[in-house]
């Protein structure tokens, strides 16, 4: 079982570019929550949002990823994640599906890949029509140390 | 395992900081039986403790400092301080072993043989001499005391030793299975601790008291060690003992009842020893079959005692709740989950409430209060499960008092008020180290040395006191001294150094705001730094603490009578009330702790924000304070949409005047709504660095909403301000004369045409618009009724007019009780930076132009308009004076502190002189080369390269300055060093921050130049 899961993958959608995150990372899948936003915060902090009597960051992974601002905020949808046990809340377009990969399929990331996406990305599925790009949960959420360390 | 060595980890760091505490008492009242019983005991218990846990290391320590403990126990030593010393370093030394036992969970390596080895020479060689002292007097008493009814005489005694078959007689043959369980037991020793424990507990249980009234309580304790070590040796009750041993219980006529309560301590004792629970059965056992015997020896006996078990017996079962074993250990973690979960629950059950409220009369309304009463009782409840009493944190005191004492050479008596008051464990931690470092502040600065005490009249011994009480949800900390207190003077002095206020600000303040300087970084009073305290990183650490917790301190301070600081936080950190407030549509909570008062503002009400250039402040009672908009700080609004916004006629604010440290401020917010008690949670790590927020919590309509830290804010604040004068830097010029590295604020301001001009803001002492209508004119001088005082008011040239209607805006200059208006077109600015007077101005009533803030600026000489105000308007005999000097005197300054020269140059130039300065003295005697002529010198003595009296010598030898009077300033004033400055050619000698001196010395040596001239 345990093998089976180490390739399951929750499918993204991010400014049409499909990404996954692995489905053990994933706590909760929310819809559009009410956010408060938190002045001065780094701008990729989209806010906090209470769920179930927990407070929970978010992170707009769109401006994380240096990606367009959405048009329409109202389909947005939020994956609870946990980092060095703190509760984080991905923003994102929409959620797709769960997939079981294989690892035949798993590439490296190409080195030509944007220096942004780079440092967040494990590597790179090759589906049959699109391609998945996993995202590293500790990676996307480190940017505040990285900054701090700066 | 793992779990067992915990256990004994914590315990063991319990019982020694008792014994740490108790070890200090003992000294102080040596003859103290209950404390050394209680001292010897917890020892004993490690030691067993050690023992059974195989921790040879510690076990050997502390099998010594028992050792040595028996013989004070036994009266065989005297308790001295060394004694106690050496002790007190075994227990430093289990600490050491315990603590690395905590972390690796195995006893560190080491070698504790020089403190075994000195423990025990300690209990064998020096106990011999001291012995005799101690054992005289104890066989007196004994000797000389009439035999009480029912206590046991020497002779019982000796024939009930005779009677036992001691160790010594018994047959060698029992030995190895009798010494088994013997040993399993601990061995004779912790028989007799057993026993000794057991007279102890009898001895404080009010019931059972009377079981051991006037017996001699060591043949006693003897006597039923005995039967214990008989009993147990021959693995059964010792019949043939009982009633010599128990001889005391037997007289005094035990009851049933009695006898049941005696097994209680007996069973406490037992666990207390550490004894196995099969070992503590037995024991019990044995003595539970003593019962039958010795309650029939007391029944035949007990007749004419028959009423006191009676009553005995009535107290006794009051009692017995207190005895058995109330308490549990709980882990913390589980405490903590606790009040997480009942921080949730009240979340929870606010935002059912405003449900509740909103929906208007419901069904739910009855169980909803049932249920908001349960939770705050639960609230309530598991808060108290953390509470512990605050005695916790000062446990240490009175062993760094004492070690203090012994380091300092100083007699102080710690008295310790209020430990029992309880407080949140979280709080508690916080504020440990915060106290201790204020004690030993105490110890070390506040009392004196015994010589000095004496020398001022006070008693050898100074106390200083710990108190602690509840206050209106608060805990309130007293910690006073009756030593020197703190002495205003130095800490001005100390403040001007560092630079922490200015002289003017420093007159203006009253001795609490001075005292306060203390509690500022890098501010240490003590002369000396000594290895205690004194390095200046104190008192704002410890006042960041407190105040991290959302705690206040204050001091008072009474010079030569000593120094009482306050000290109040709140009972939990968990839940705070807060007032919510709203900023740009959006809400934040702020502490209610931190709120001082609230003021609405607008256009229709009383208070109405005020602006210096785009500074906003408010008057408030007198006072002008300071305000930031929140909308600005969190970046909502810039200034001018909030200038723009106040414009609007509807427009109010609402302000929250805000206390950090002696830091008073109002916040200014869009809207106030209403209190509410909110849990604090902290921000995700990611926001952690914006200091604006303390944490964040969870409304009862279910929206997270942010909490402000008015500390951060505060701190914002000031770094905002301090950007401001960073950015100024740049256009800095350095001339020889006026070498100015500081920057000072700057009042910029119009009047009469376009021309910018400025004046220190330091010499303005208030900024002022008067209604015209109030302007008077008496005898052809205009002047304004001001603090019921009349003021005359100047201009400064013709080119400009008092405004026909409306409010004139003025500046008033002040200096001791006289005060003059000065007209202005507009208040412009306020700008930091530096004056340098390029231009020397011939006009009168400028000192020149000058750059300042990248603009040509005419810089205004206050100091003549004062002058001639006041010589038109009030001639009395002391201006007359002046008004005959046919000009203007020159001075020159030389002192390697430019601060210094910053202020005296504005102080000078306000009494009439013309000031140049000069930062060393080779720059002065540059000076003279170059021709310039002075009427007077006032020079510095400490300085670098070329001190004061070498200056004075080297003028006084040759050059146009020979005769030219000279004063010397100095921070120390002796008489010698004012010999010295005689000897070198100083006509005056004045102490440095005398302000008044000062003037009159150079009021008096240039009238003796004229004269003599």
């Amino acid at each position: 079982m345990e093998e089976l899961n180490k390739y399951d993958y929750v499918t993204i959608w991010l400014d049409g570019q499909m990404c996954g995150i692995p489905v053990l990372e994933v706590h909760d899948v929310l819809s559009k929550q009410a956010i408060t936003e938190i002045p001065l915060s780094p701008a990729a902090v989209a806010g906090v949002l209470n769920l179930r009597g927990q407070i929970v960051t978010a992170i707009d992974l769109r401006k994380r990823l240096n990606l367009e601002d959405r048009e329409d905020n109202s389909e947005e949808m939020n994956i609870v994640v946990e980092y060095q046990n703190e509760p984080y809340s991905l923003i994102i377009d929409r959620v797709g599906d769960v997939l079981s990969l294989s690892e035949e399929s798993f590439e490296k990331n190409p080195v030509t890949l944007e220096a942004c996406w780079q440092n967040v990305s494990t590597g790179i599925f090759r589906l049959d029509e699109d391609l998945l790009v996993i995202l590293d949960i500790e990676k996307l959420l480190s940017f505040g140390e990285a900054k701090a360390a700066a | 395992m793992d779990d067992l060595l915990n256990e004994f980890l914590t315990e063991t760091f319990e019982s020694i900081e008792v014994v740490d505490v108790e070890l200090v008492e003992l000294e102080k009242d040596p003859n103290n039986k209950s404390v050394l019983d209680n001292i010897f005991r917890l020892v004993h218990t490690i030691k067993g403790t050690c023992g059974f846990l195989g921790l040879p290391r510690l076990e050997s320590v502390a099998h010594s400092g028992e050792n040595v403990l028996g013989k004070f126990r036994d009266g065989e030593m005297e308790v001295t301080p060394e004694a106690v010393t050496l002790i007190l370093k075994a227990l430093d030394r289990i600490k050491e072993i315990l603590e690395g036992l905590e972390e690796t969970q195995e006893e560190p390596a080491g070698d504790d043989s020089e403190i075994i080895d000195q423990l025990n020479a300690m209990a064998a060689g020096e106990a011999a001499p001291a012995a005799k002292v101690e054992e005289e007097p104890v066989v007196v008493v004994e000797e000389e005391r009439p035999t009480v009814p029912g206590e046991v005489t020497l002779d019982e005694l000796e024939a009930a030793f005779l009677a036992a078959p001691g160790p010594d007689d018994e047959d060698p043959a029992d030995e190895p299975a009798a010494s088994g369980r013997m040993e399993s037991i601990g061995g004779a020793e912790t028989v007799a601790v057993i026993s000794h424990l057991f007279h102890n507990r009898i001895n404080s249980d009010a019931t059972l008291k009377a079981l051991l009234q006037g017996a001699d309580l060591r043949a006693s304790k003897k006597a039923v060690e005995d039967f214990f070590t008989a009993s147990i040796e021959a693995e059964k009750c010792a019949d043939d003992k009982v009633e010599v041993s128990f001889a005391n219980f037997i007289n005094a006529g035990i009851a049933e009842d009695q006898f049941y309560n005696t097994t209680v301590h007996l069973e406490s004792v037992l666990e207390e020893v550490g004894l196995s629970s099969i070992d503590a059965e037995f024991v019990k056992e044995l003595y539970n079959q003593s019962s039958e015997k010795m309650l029939g020896a007391a029944k035949k006996k007990a007749a004419p005692a028959e009423k006191k078990p009676e009553a005995a017996k009535k107290a006794g079962s009051a009692k017995e709740g207190s005895i058995a074993n109330q308490s549990i250990r709980v882990n913390v973690d589980v405490l903590d989950n606790l009040m997480n979960m009942v921080s949730e629950l009240v979340l929870t059950r606010n935002q059912l409430m405003q449900i509740s409220r909103r929906a208007g009369d419901n069904d739910f309304d009855i169980p909803l209060q049932r249920l908001s009463q349960c939770t705050t009782e639960l609230q309530e409840g598991v808060m108290k499960t953390r509470m512990q009493p605050i005695g916790n944190a000062w446990s240490k005191l009175p062993r760094i008092i004492r070690d203090l004492q012994m380091e300092l050479g100083k007699k102080i008596d710690l008295q310790m008020l209020g430990a029992e008051t309880e407080l949140d464990r979280q709080v508690l931690e916080l504020i440990k180290d915060p106290l201790t470092h204020m004690i030993r502040n105490s110890a070390d600065h506040g009392i004196e040395k015994v010589e000095d005490r004496i020398a001022v009249g006070k008693k050898e011994t100074g106390t200083i006191r710990l108190n602690a009480f509840h206050e209106g949800g608060q805990i309130i900390i007293e910690i006073s001294d009756d030593g020197a207190g703190l002495s205003v003077e130095k800490l001005k002095a100390k403040a001007l150094k560092n630079e922490l206020a200015t002289e003017e600000e420093i007159a203006e303040m009253s001795d609490q705001q001075i005292q306060r300087f203390i509690f500022h970084a890098g501010f240490s009073t003590a002369a000396k730094v000594t290895s205690v305290s004194g390095r200046g990183v104190g008192m704002d650490v410890v006042r960041t603490n407190i105040e991290k917790i959302g705690g206040t301190i204050e001091l008072k301070s009474t010079e030569g009578k000593g120094t009482t600081f306050f000290i109040k936080i709140p009972l939990t950190l968990a839940i705070v009330s807060a007032l919510i407030v709203e900023s740009g549509d959006e809400r934040f909570a702020i502490p209610q702790i931190s709120v001082l008062e609230l003021v609405r503002a607008s256009s229709d009400s009383m208070h109405t924000i005020e602006y210096i250039n785009s500074t906003p402040v408010l008057r408030l009672r007198d006072r002008l304070l300071p305000l930031l908009h929140l909308n600005k700080i969190l970046g909502f609004e810039t200034d001018e949409e909030i200038v723009e916004a106040q414009q609007e006629a509807s427009h109010e604010d609402f302000i929250i005047i805000t206390q950090v440290g002696d830091f008073t401020f109002g916040i200014v917010v869009d809207r106030v709504f209403d209190t509410e008690e909110i849990v604090v949670k902290p921000v995700a790590p990611i926001l952690r660095d914006l200091t604006v927020f303390s944490g964040n919590t969870i409304l009862g309509d279910g929206t997270v909403i942010m909490i402000l830290d008015p500390n951060g804010i505060a701190t914002e604040a000031n770094e905002a301000m301090s950007d401001i004068a960073d950015q100024r830097g740049d256009d800095e010029e350095e001339s020889l004369v006026s070498n100015f590295d500081d920057k000072e604020a700057i009042l910029l301001f119009r009047a009469g045409g376009d021309t910018k001009r400025a004046v220190p803001l330091s010499l303005v002492s208030r900024l002022e618009e008067v209604d015209v209508s109030r302007i008077e004119i008496s005898e052809g001088t205009k002047m304004v009724q001001y603090r019921g005082k009349l003021m005359p008011l100047v201009m400064i040239n013709d080119q400009y007019e008092i405004r026909s209607e409306g409010r004139q805006p003025m500046l008033v200059f002040t200096d001791d009780e006289k005060s003059m208006g000065v007209i202005v077109d507009e208040i412009s600015d306020i700008k930091e930076d530096t004056i340098n007077v390029e231009l020397e101005s011939k006009a009168i009533g400028q000192l020149g132009t000058a750059i300042i803030d990248g603009e040509a600026t005419e810089v205004i000489d206050i100091a003549y308009y004062f002058e001639k105000t006041f010589n038109n308007w009030q001639l009395g005999a002391e201006t007359a004076e002046v008004e005959s000097k046919p000009k203007r005197k020159n001075i020159l300054i030389v002192d390697d502190s430019t601060f210094f020269l910053n202020l005296l140059k504005p102080l000078l130039a306000t009494a009439g002189y013309n000031v140049t300065i000069a930062s060393t003295a080779n720059e002065a005697l540059e000076l003279r080369e170059k021709g310039y002529e002075f009427d007077l010198i006032v020079s510095d003595i400490d300085m670098p390269e070329m001190d004061g009296y070498a200056f004075a010598e080297e003028v006084r030898e040759a050059g146009e300055w020979q005769e030219t009077p000279m004063v010397a300033l100095s921070a120390h004033s002796s008489e010698k060093r004012f010999a010295r400055g005689r000897e070198a050619g100083f006509d005056n000698y004045v102490e440095k921050l005398d302000r008044d001196t000062l003037l009159k010395a150079i009021e008096e040596q240039i009238a003796d130049q004229e004269t003599a001239a």
